[in-house]
């Protein structure tokens, strides 16, 4: 019966692994592969069964008027994209969790409980309904097709995220801390900064993560928002995609653009394993 | 804090926008913001049987992609809970899917399903088989359950993960005294605790999978023909394709109150789903 299960539990989670595994392993493969490997028929292992060619990989970083594809500048416009707003989303969100979590409001009907879930529902409303006043705002303010257009629209989807977040944490940072700091002659603005943002880092590491990770995987705003100036790396990959599909390099830049949020997998893995994390997502 | 309000505007203006939006017949011939009263609404309930059927599959996708990565994720989170070699390394290579770019993984997708020249039909191709996976009606959408599935999958998994390591041990310790065997401690000790975290991630993860969009541009454009048009695929299609933006304003606002009353039954309904484990 033990290792019955045992062995079940095992075959379950390598089964998962691998079905996890194979489009990367997939891609890695194709990434080797030039026209003939492709259109000849699936074939999986280098050298075994077709030829490795590196015209994927050099194609990255060759200029477009070599016929290369320009990943690298859609690559920074993405990172500080993505970090710019980011770091404002937490930052706003930080001070408007904080408001909310400590501070009463009160107009009419509305309590601080409503305004926290009017932060939430925002995640509701589908990017869809968001576009279109987005895309006829930025045309007004002629920020279409620009990097401080983005930003501006990525602030507004991630910092639901990093109130949510926070605000949940600042709850649990006990209200004593607050009143201690103030009776010892801090101002609330010194309490604030000095004694409970402290205590909340943990709280700031999670929210930050989660607005890199949905920063980073957007594409939706970033392809109705940008046409030519601007473009960020999931819009350049998929505009791959469309043209006559050549596989590697499309494989090649996939799989470079994926590559730093792996990073970020060990990182929520760490905090998992010690227990900081679970406070924060509820 | 006058920020606050700064932020509480600029959100809600959108929501304002479309409403007004939605009464105007702004399209590409006669753009600006006319009043047209009714008509949009009248034709959304009489003529457009396209935008109810889409919103039917996504209501079919949303819940069955759901419920499969609640299995999944949660059967995952069991397993590498408690003591299993490579613990460690099992736990991130399961969060990995989700911190890769949807579209991009999606464009990977679209080759490993290639018809003649993906790896899946390799594989089916031993037993003489060539499914079409993106130019069947019924298939095209189990492509994209596949991938909604690879994808999302981890972030039940984080959030289930994250609920059982939060447990608290008592509850475990008097089970173990009580000498019960592990199917029962799961049925009654591990399950009901982690009743409000599986409410609160199917919720999540329902109102995430409602906005799936993108996964379906690449992968079938809607296609074949319409049977993998979901709503918010079809409200961009006429809003910024055929550029119809007062009417799809008219489509997003009533999607966003049906999606809100949906919701709401939806977590009711959860709610007395898993409560009711709780009193047995």
């Amino acid at each position: 019966m033990k290792t019955l299960y045992t062995t079940l539990k095992y075959s379950a989670v390598t089964l998962w692994s691998m079905f996890v595994i194979a489009p990367f392993l997939w891609a890695i493969s194709t990434s080797f592969k030039d026209f003939n490997s492709v259109t000849s028929g699936v074939s999986y292992i280098p050298w075994l069964q077709f030829e490795p060619s590196f015209e994927g990989w050099k194609v990255l970083i060759k200029p477009a008027s070599e016929g290369g594809i320009n990943i690298v500048e859609p690559y920074f416009n993405s990172i500080f994209v993505t970090l710019t707003s980011s770091l404002i989303s937490i930052i706003l969100g930080t001070l408007a969790a904080y408001a909310l979590s400590r501070f009463t409001f009160k107009a009419g009907f509305v309590k601080n409980s409503d305004i926290t879930f009017f932060f939430i529902s925002q995640r509701i409303m589908p990017p869809i309904v968001l576009s279109i006043p987005f895309f006829l705002m930025l045309g007004y303010l002629s920020l279409l097709d620009t990097l401080m257009g983005l930003v501006m629209v990525y602030i507004v989807l991630l910092m639901p995220i990093a109130v949510w977040i926070m605000v949940d944490f600042f709850n649990k940072v006990p209200r004593e801390i607050d009143e201690t700091a103030l009776i010892d002659g801090c101002n609330p603005y010194q309490a604030f900064y000095k004694v409970v943002l402290p205590n909340s880092i943990p709280g700031l590491i999670v929210a930050g993560m989660f607005c890199i990770i949905f920063g980073w995987i957007d594409f939706f705003f970033a392809f109705i928002l940008t046409f030519t100036e601007v473009q960020l790396l999931p819009v350049a990959i998929v505009a791959l995609n469309s043209s006559i599909t050549p596989w590697w390099s499309l494989s090649a830049a996939a799989l470079v653009s994926v590559a730093p949020l792996i990073v970020v997998a060990f990182i929520v893995e760490r905090y998992l394993s010690k227990g900081n994390l679970s406070g924060a997502i509820k | 804090m006058p920020g606050l309000l700064v932020l509480l505007g600029i959100l809600i203006f959108p929501i304002i926008f479309t409403v007004r939006l939605s009464f105007s017949g702004w399209d590409s011939f006669n753009p600006g913001l006319d009043f047209i009263g009714m008509e949009n609404y009248i034709r959304l309930f009489t003529d457009d049987k396209r935008f109810w059927e889409s919103f039917l599959r996504l209501g079919f996708l949303s819940i069955t992609t759901v419920f499969l990565q609640y299995i999944i994720g949660f059967g995952l989170a069991l397993l590498v809970w408690k003591e299993i070699k490579f613990k460690r390394f099992f736990r991130v290579l399961f969060l990995i899917p989700m911190m890769t770019t949807p579209v991009i993984m999606t464009v990977i997708w679209r080759t490993f399903f290639h018809e003649s020249l993906g790896p899946v039909n390799d594989f089916f191709s031993l037993f003489g088989m060539a499914p079409p996976w993106l130019s069947h009606e019924v298939l095209a959408l189990v492509t994209v359950m596949i991938v909604e599935v690879w994808q999302w999958t981890p972030f039940m998994f984080l959030l289930m993960l994250a609920g059982l390591l939060s447990l608290p041990k008592e509850p475990f310790l008097a089970a173990a005294i009580d000498g019960a065997s592990s199917i029962r401690k799961f049925i009654y000790v591990t399950f009901p605790l982690m009743a409000p975290i599986s409410i609160g991630a199917i919720i999540i993860r329902l109102i995430e999978a409602s906005k799936i969009m993108d996964t379906i541009f690449v992968l079938t454009s809607g296609g074949p023909g319409t049977s993998t048009e979901t709503a918010s695929f079809y409200i961009f299609i006429k809003g910024l394709r055929e550029f119809q933006i007062g009417y799809s304003a008219t489509l997003s606002f009533t999607y966003l109150i049906i999606m809100i009353i949906s919701l709401t039954f939806i977590a009711k309904f959860l709610t007395k789903i898993f409560m009711k484990g709780d009193a047995e």
